[in-house]
């Protein structure tokens, strides 16, 4: 614990190595920037604002890259707008405009201050404990005159014996060192986050793209569906009524004369309604399952577990009813992955999860987490087949996730989450 | 033979009447709803309940419910459940009290009446019947295991029509063999399953679902 705590710091104190440079280099290009944007009229500073865009936010992405890392937090996604194929005054226009734009050179300004009270500060209290700790050693080993004023003109020292006396502020300053390293770095990062991060607006119209591609998909999904249960029904069920009609008619005309081919006109009758109740019959298992209507996520999951060839463990935490969007998506989704490990996988045991965990991510709502895995040869990806990839769809209109973990060789797990409110 | 027929849509619940009145049945109460066919069987006692599984005030499972209900305070009331739609779960719930006849029926096989009108005469005197889905889901569920790998394709079918309720001459009959040649294979399948043969035909069929089951 301590040694991963010490390494980190160390690890923190060569960052500040980095990052003070990389201060100097930000206010440099924040200069480049600024100069390049006031002779943009000459023309001649045109090429140079976009060349110095470019660097900046090269820049700018490396430092939300190292605060994301820091804070443990997925790298927020660029705030820029995406710059035309035009010509160059539009292209600069777009820059302009673009809040972003201006947030980074806000950034670059603040940077170069907060980056000395938050790195310097640290590296400061690192090296002042070294050279504490060392000072009886420097002055020895330094001309004599250099070294005799450690602390302003106020204290002279005379001896390498009252030298000593300065060695114990070393300790303090490696225990304020130790003490501050990690807040420092995380203010940093923070001030980062701040700067770069999208902003409310931004986060609301990347929200708000993703929701429109999500329903786009949704609807297109629907319509298909609606399309493919049209067609079943046209050609199957209806078909078969029609060819029941036709029978009972032919029946009706012959019973006077023929009595033995009515009977045989009343059999196929028959058979047609069979069938095209075991048409309808799965016609509606893939639209909602009975079953799932009657007892829900967990009953549902155990019926479709108890009719498979490979044996099926299910395991549910759930607190009672699902909304029945809910359910359906999941329920969906489940028997997919499922059917997806039984044709590809050659697994000898299939294990379905399913757990409800309430308040997630301190939301009012809760996720639901399923779990499909399998013993079998794994290599299942969602680029590979069009399975998961439907899965994934199905779940984005509700917001839901997958992720596949399917080393070659097994074993295969699919993780797949939906949040919702129970 | 007295039936109650608890059944909502009142197409199927008159043409289920007709067909069994015509097969000289007395159906003694016709209800549409779970609550009304526990008073019913209660109170009337019939040989056999005909019960659909999805039924008022739920319209979900209400009916398979009131039917387990219902004999729970009769023990070994002989019941009969058609559906839409025919489900394991249900089969296994239906057949978990191992007290008394029960058949499990999609809807459409009403529609071969002859074998319906068996069907029913067989739960009502005491044999289980399950719907030839049911069984092969379950014969499916199971190939992986070595017991049933071990019977000979003859034995299978004829493991398959016992379990939908047959007795040895419909096998013979449905197999173009003799009787003998059936309750051979049957010894066989009793065998090498592990069962100890015996005389009484719903209790062969209870024990064949039973190891089906696991």
């Amino acid at each position: 614990m301590t040694r991963s705590a010490l390494a980190q710091r160390m690890s923190l104190l060569g960052w500040s190595l980095v990052l003070l440079p990389g201060a100097v280099l930000g206010a440099v290009l924040a200069t480049l920037w600024i100069t390049s944007i006031s002779i943009a009229a000459l023309g001649a500073g045109i090429p140079l604002t976009l060349l110095a865009t470019v660097l900046v936010r090269w820049f700018a992405d490396l430092h939300r890259q190292w605060a994301a890392a820091r804070l443990g937090e997925p790298v927020p996604a660029r705030p820029y707008q995406p710059t035309p194929d035009a010509g160059w005054p539009v292209r600069l226009w777009t820059i302009l405009r673009d809040p972003a734009t201006w947030r980074d050179w806000i950034w670059l300004v603040v940077n170069s201050i907060t980056i000395w009270l938050s790195c310097g500060l640290s590296l400061l209290f690192f090296v002042c404990g070294v050279v504490y700790l060392t000072y009886p050693l420097i002055y020895q080993l330094t001309p004599s005159q250099v070294f005799r004023t450690p602390m302003g003109e106020g204290f002279r020292l005379h001896s390498v014996a009252q030298s000593f006396g300065l060695v114990p502020l070393g300790p303090v300053f490696l225990l304020l060192w130790y003490v501050t390293a990690v807040r420092l770095a995380n203010l940093n990062a923070r001030v980062i986050r701040a700067l770069l991060g999208p902003t409310e607006q931004a986060r609301l119209r990347a929200r708000v793209r993703q929701l429109a591609t999500s329903r786009a998909e949704t609807v297109d999904t629907q319509a298909g569906e609606l399309r493919r249960i049209e067609r079943d029904l046209h050609d199957g069920a209806q078909a078969r009524l029609v060819s029941l009609g036709m029978s009972l008619g032919l029946a009706e005309q012959l019973l006077p004369n023929d009595p033995q081919a009515v009977k045989q006109l009343l059999a196929e009758a028959r058979e047609s309604t069979s069938s095209a109740l075991t048409e309808l019959r799965d016609l509606v298992r893939g639209i909602h399952p009975p079953v799932l209507a009657d007892r829900g996520l967990d009953g549902a999951l155990n019926a479709l577990a108890l009719v498979n060839p490979i044996p099926v463990t299910v395991v549910t935490r759930l607190p009672g009813r699902l909304p029945a969007p809910i359910e359906s998506a999941a329920y969906f989704a489940v028997a997919e992955a499922l059917s997806n490990a039984i044709k590809h996988a050659q697994a000898q045991q299939i294990r379905i999860t399913v757990e409800f965990a309430p308040h997630h991510r301190g939301g009012a709502a809760g996720e639901l987490t399923m779990l499909v895995s399998d013993d079998g040869r794994g290599g299942a990806s969602i680029d590979s087949g069009t399975g998961l990839r439907g899965i994934v769809r199905r779940l984005a209109a509700f917001d839901g996730t997958l992720t596949v973990d399917s080393p070659p060789g097994g074993p295969t797990e699919v993780r797949m989450s939906l949040p919702c409110v129970s | 033979m007295r039936i109650v027929i608890a059944e909502d849509l009142a197409l199927l619940r008159e043409g289920l009447i007709r067909i069994l009145r015509a097969n000289s049945f007395e159906v003694v109460e016709a209800v549409d709803n779970g609550p009304a066919l526990i008073r019913s069987l209660t109170t009337h006692r019939p040989d056999v309940a005909i019960v659909d599984v999805r039924l008022p005030p739920t319209f979900t499972d209400e009916g398979l419910r009131s039917a387990i209900e219902a004999r729970r305070q009769i023990p070994g009331l002989p019941i009969m459940v058609l559906s839409q739609y025919v489900e394991q779960i249900y089969a296994r719930e239906l057949m978990s009290d191992r007290a008394g006849a029960v058949g499990y029926l999609l809807k459409d096989r009403v529609t071969d009446v002859d074998q319906f009108v068996a069907s029913v005469r067989q739960v009502a005197t005491g044999s289980t019947v399950m719907d030839p889905d049911v069984v092969s889901a379950l014969l499916t569920h199971r190939s992986a295991d070595p017991k049933l790998l071990e019977l000979s394709p003859r034995e299978h079918e004829v493991l398959t029509l016992m379990a939908e309720g047959r007795s040895n001459a419909a096998i013979a009959a449905r197999m173009f063999v003799t009787e003998k040649t059936v309750s051979n294979h049957s010894n066989n399948i009793f065998t090498k399953l592990g069962l100890k043969p015996s005389e009484d035909d719903n209790r062969r069929i209870l024990a064949v679902l039973a190891y089906l089951e696991g």
